[in-house]
Parts: C-alpha cells; sequence; structure tokens
C-alpha cells in the first residue's frame, strides 16, 4: 500500500511538472489576452475538481445514510475539505484573470454566481461538521446537508442561467473555450489530469490522517484505562 | 389517512401552543417592522425608487422574519424533552416534518400579510390591484423556504450556535427560491405586468417546492435518529 502511494505520488508530481511545461512552454500565448490567459488551465482545473468535489461527498454521503459505516463518513469529509480547497482556487483565480481580460473583478453571470454560491453551501457543510460534538450525529447531520446541496446544485446554475438570460449580460468578453487551439487542448487535458491526481492523492492522505488520529484516540483511552487499573 | 390525520394532528400543537404564547408571530412582526424602519433610512426611497427596489426589500423583510420563526421550530422543543415524547408517540416522524413545515409556512404566510399591508402603507405601494399573482407568489415561494428550513431547523438545532448555523445553511440552499420570487415580484410590479415572466418563475417554484418537500421526507428520519 505504501509502494503504491509512493507510486501515486511521484506520478502525481511527473504529470504537474508536464502540465506546467505545456502550459508555459507546448501551449501559444493568447493574441488579445496575452500571458494572463494561462490561469485559464488553472482556473478551469480547479473549477472541475472543485464540482467533482461535491459529487464525491454526495456519494459517499448517500452510500454513508443507506449503508452505514465510519470509513463514508470520513470519506466524505476528507473528500470536503479538499474540495474546497480547490473550489476556492477556482473563485480566487477567477477575478485575477477577469481583471485584465474584462476590466472588473467580477460580475454576476450564472457561473460566478453559481460557483460562490456552491461554495458557500460547501462551508456551511464544514462548519456543521465543525459544530456537531456526537461523532455519528455529526456523521448523519453532515451526509443530510451535503444531499440537499447537491441536489441544490443544478437548480442553483439553472436559476442563474435563467435569470442571466432574462437581462442583456453587461460585460460579455471573449471565453477561450470556443475553438481551442490544439497545444492549449492539450496543455488543459494535462492540467486537468494533474489536478485530479493530485485531489484523489490528497484526499487518500486526509483519510489516513484521519484513521490515524482515531487510532491515536483509542490508545489514548486504553493507556488512560490502564493508569486507572493500576491506581 | 392516518397519515393525514397525524400530521394534522401535530399542526394543530403547533398552533395551539403558538396561539397560547404568541411568541413567534409577535417578534416576527416586529422585526418585520424594524426592517422596513431600516430600510427607510437607509436608503431614503423616493416612489420610483421603491417601483425598483421594492420586491427584493420585501422579500429581504419576509426571509429575515421568517428565519427568526423558523429558529423556534425545534429550539423550544429541546427545553423540556418535548421533541423525545413526540417521537415516542405512535405517528411516523414524517408527520412530525410536515406538521411542523406547514406551522411554518402558515405562521410566515400570516406575518407576511401583515408585512405587506404596512409595506403598502408606509411607501405609498397600490399592492391590492395586483394582489392575485402576489398572494400565489408568496405562498409558493413561503411553502419552498418553509420546507427547506424545516428540514434544516431541524439539523441545526443539533448544533453548537443553532440561531447561527440555520442561516448559513439554508440562506444559500433557498437561493433558487429567492431569485424566483423577487423576478416574479418585480414581474408582477411593472407596468404593464409581465405575465410570462411571473409564470415562468412561478414554474421554478413549483419544480422547487415538488423536490424540496419531497427529498426532506426521505431524509427526516435520518436527522432525528439518536
Amino acid at each position: 500500500m505504501v509502494l503504491l502511494r509512493k507510486l501515486h505520488g511521484s506520478l502525481t508530481l511527473l504529470t504537474m511538472m508536464g502540465a506546467l511545461y505545456a502550459i508555459f512552454v507546448i501551449a501559444p500565448r493568447e493574441l488579445t489576452m496575452g500571458i494572463v490567459q494561462k490561469i485559464f488551465y488553472f482556473h478551469v482545473s480547479a473549477a472541475w475538481i472543485g464540482f467533482f468535489g461535491i459529487y464525491v461527498v454526495f456519494f459517499c454521503s448517500l452510500i454513508f445514510l443507506i449503508k452505514g459505516g465510519r470509513q463514508w463518513d470520513i470519506r466524505a469529509a476528507s473528500a470536503a475539505e479538499v474540495g474546497v480547497i480547490f473550489f476556492t482556487l477556482n473563485l480566487v483565480s477567477g477575478p485575477i484573470w477577469a481583471k485584465p481580460v474584462w476590466g472588473i473583478w467580477w460580475t454576476w453571470d450564472a457561473r460566478l454566481t453559481t460557483s460562490f454560491i456552491l461554495w458557500l453551501i460547501y462551508l456551511g457543510y464544514l462548519m456543521i461538521r465543525r459544530l456537531v460534538e456526537n461523532p455519528e450525529q455529526r456523521a448523519r447531520l453532515s451526509a443530510v446537508v451535503s444531499i440537499l446541496g447537491s441536489i441544490d446544485a443544478p437548480i442553483v446554475y439553472m436559476a442563474n442561467r435563467w435569470w442571466r438570460t432574462q437581462h442583456p449580460q453587461p460585460v460579455v468578453a471573449g471565453d477561450s473555450n470556443s475553438g481551442l487551439h490544439p497545444d492549449m487542448q492539450v496543455a488543459l487535458l494535462l492540467t486537468l489530469l494533474a489536478f485530479t491526481m493530485l485531489f484523489f492523492y490528497l484526499w487518500k492522505t486526509r483519510i489516513n490522517l484521519e484513521r490515524a488520529r482515531e487510532d491515536v484516540d483509542i490508545l489514548q483511552q486504553t493507556v488512560q484505562y490502564h493508569i486507572k487499573e493500576a491506581r | 389517512m392516518k397519515f393525514f390525520n397525524q400530521t394534522t394532528t401535530v399542526l394543530m400543537k403547533e398552533i395551539l401552543s403558538e396561539y397560547k404564547t404568541k411568541d413567534v408571530l409577535i417578534s416576527m412582526l416586529l422585526f418585520g417592522l424594524l426592517v422596513i424602519l431600516m430600510f427607510n433610512f437607509a436608503f431614503e426611497p423616493d416612489s420610483e425608487e421603491i417601483r425598483n427596489f421594492g420586491p427584493g426589500l420585501l422579500w429581504m423583510t419576509f426571509i429575515f422574519s421568517g428565519l427568526l420563526g423558523m429558529n423556534r421550530t425545534f429550539a423550544g422543543e429541546k427545553e423540556n424533552k418535548v421533541l423525545e415524547g413526540l417521537m415516542l408517540s405512535p405517528i411516523s416522524w414524517n408527520s412530525i416534518y410536515l406538521g411542523k413545515m406547514l406551522a411554518n409556512l402558515l405562521f410566515m404566510l400570516l406575518a407576511e400579510s401583515i408585512i405587506l399591508c404596512l409595506f403598502s402603507l408606509f411607501f405609498n405601494y397600490a399592492i391590492w390591484p395586483r394582489i392575485e399573482w402576489m398572494a400565489i407568489i408568496t405562498f409558493l415561494g413561503t411553502l419552498g423556504f418553509s420546507a427547506v428550513g424545516t428540514l434544516l431547523a431541524a439539523v441545526s438545532m443539533n448544533t453548537r450556535m443553532s440561531e447561527v448555523m440555520l442561516p448559513i445553511l439554508l440562506l444559500p440552499l433557498a437561493l433558487p427560491v429567492i431569485l424566483s420570487v423577487v423576478l416574479a415580484t418585480t414581474a408582477n410590479f411593472s407596468t404593464p405586468t409581465d405575465q410570462n415572466s411571473i409564470i415562468f418563475w412561478i414554474k421554478v417554484l413549483i419544480a422547487y417546492d415538488v423536490i424540496f418537500i419531497t427529498v426532506p421526507l426521505m431524509l427526516f428520519d435520518y436527522v432525528l435518529e439518536e
């Protein structure tokens, strides 16, 4: 298992190097946006992992409610913690890209608003986990919140889209999604792959951490019990 | 039929206890009134501005005063172990959810109709000619809001700082409702009334209501379980 993890880690590192090379050396410079456009690769990949994380949390929570078992709760919680980091990266890199390209940091368009709201739902989920003391109750309540949130996610997105199509949008700047240069496509796919591998690596690390924490708890209790016995 | 009877029993219990104390309604109304007052000082709106900001302002008042009432859904039940009693009584737990949800809906609608009258009075805003659509929008919006809110009130009752947790969880989840009701109300108050837009947002509200009454019914047992 340790060997497999080391292999996973080094492969992730290699893919990340490859992605960086593809982004900064192979992919051509965007004509109108210039060097800033390089954020695109990180921004899109972070968003993808953020959304992916939501559904990992959703499935783990669903299995937890149906079958039970602490490991599913730990998996859900760990995926949420890692996912929220990528989501934050996405939300931070967005404005940095938008400012030089659109001239503004933020606009309330469908995609931006949806990401923002989903990020808040994620944080609500993590808050619930901090604020419920009893571990079993914490697992059930947070699973319920995550299921509600994931069902809400597409509705939030659609509602925002309809809202925005009803009003003409003030700022619509070129999104390079349309007609991506083949080299750019390679760079994007490599970055996506690297981020996905990183997500799984961090996820597994976080799960192991939680298990180690539990082991320590049990050891502590055992030691305390024996000390009491000795007295 | 049995389920229906159980639900009405829970609902009647809620109404009775509210009738005896009137805690929730009074605090919701006072709070709503204060929000209107605050908005007036914050924006000093003239009649043109009220036309633009009115729907948003109105729904902000509804939602914040509704949150206040929603927080009491289960908070009062914890005090004398009423909830344990309810859970032990021979009724299905879903009827507890539905009864409480309907009670929340009822109290919110009551408070909202009074706030609406006061709003119309204070800002010289003719609501009566457009009341039909307004009633439908308010009913559907409040239904969706209290459907999610009642479940989340049960979730947040078990946390430390439960009064804070409810809005933190509920507001982002209820965003589609807030968006739809505000846009539908704006369409209702625009001249001439934008029928198509109202009907469109009402459809969104109905879809939301159906989903978020069904899903909590499936999840509520897990929330109560000890």
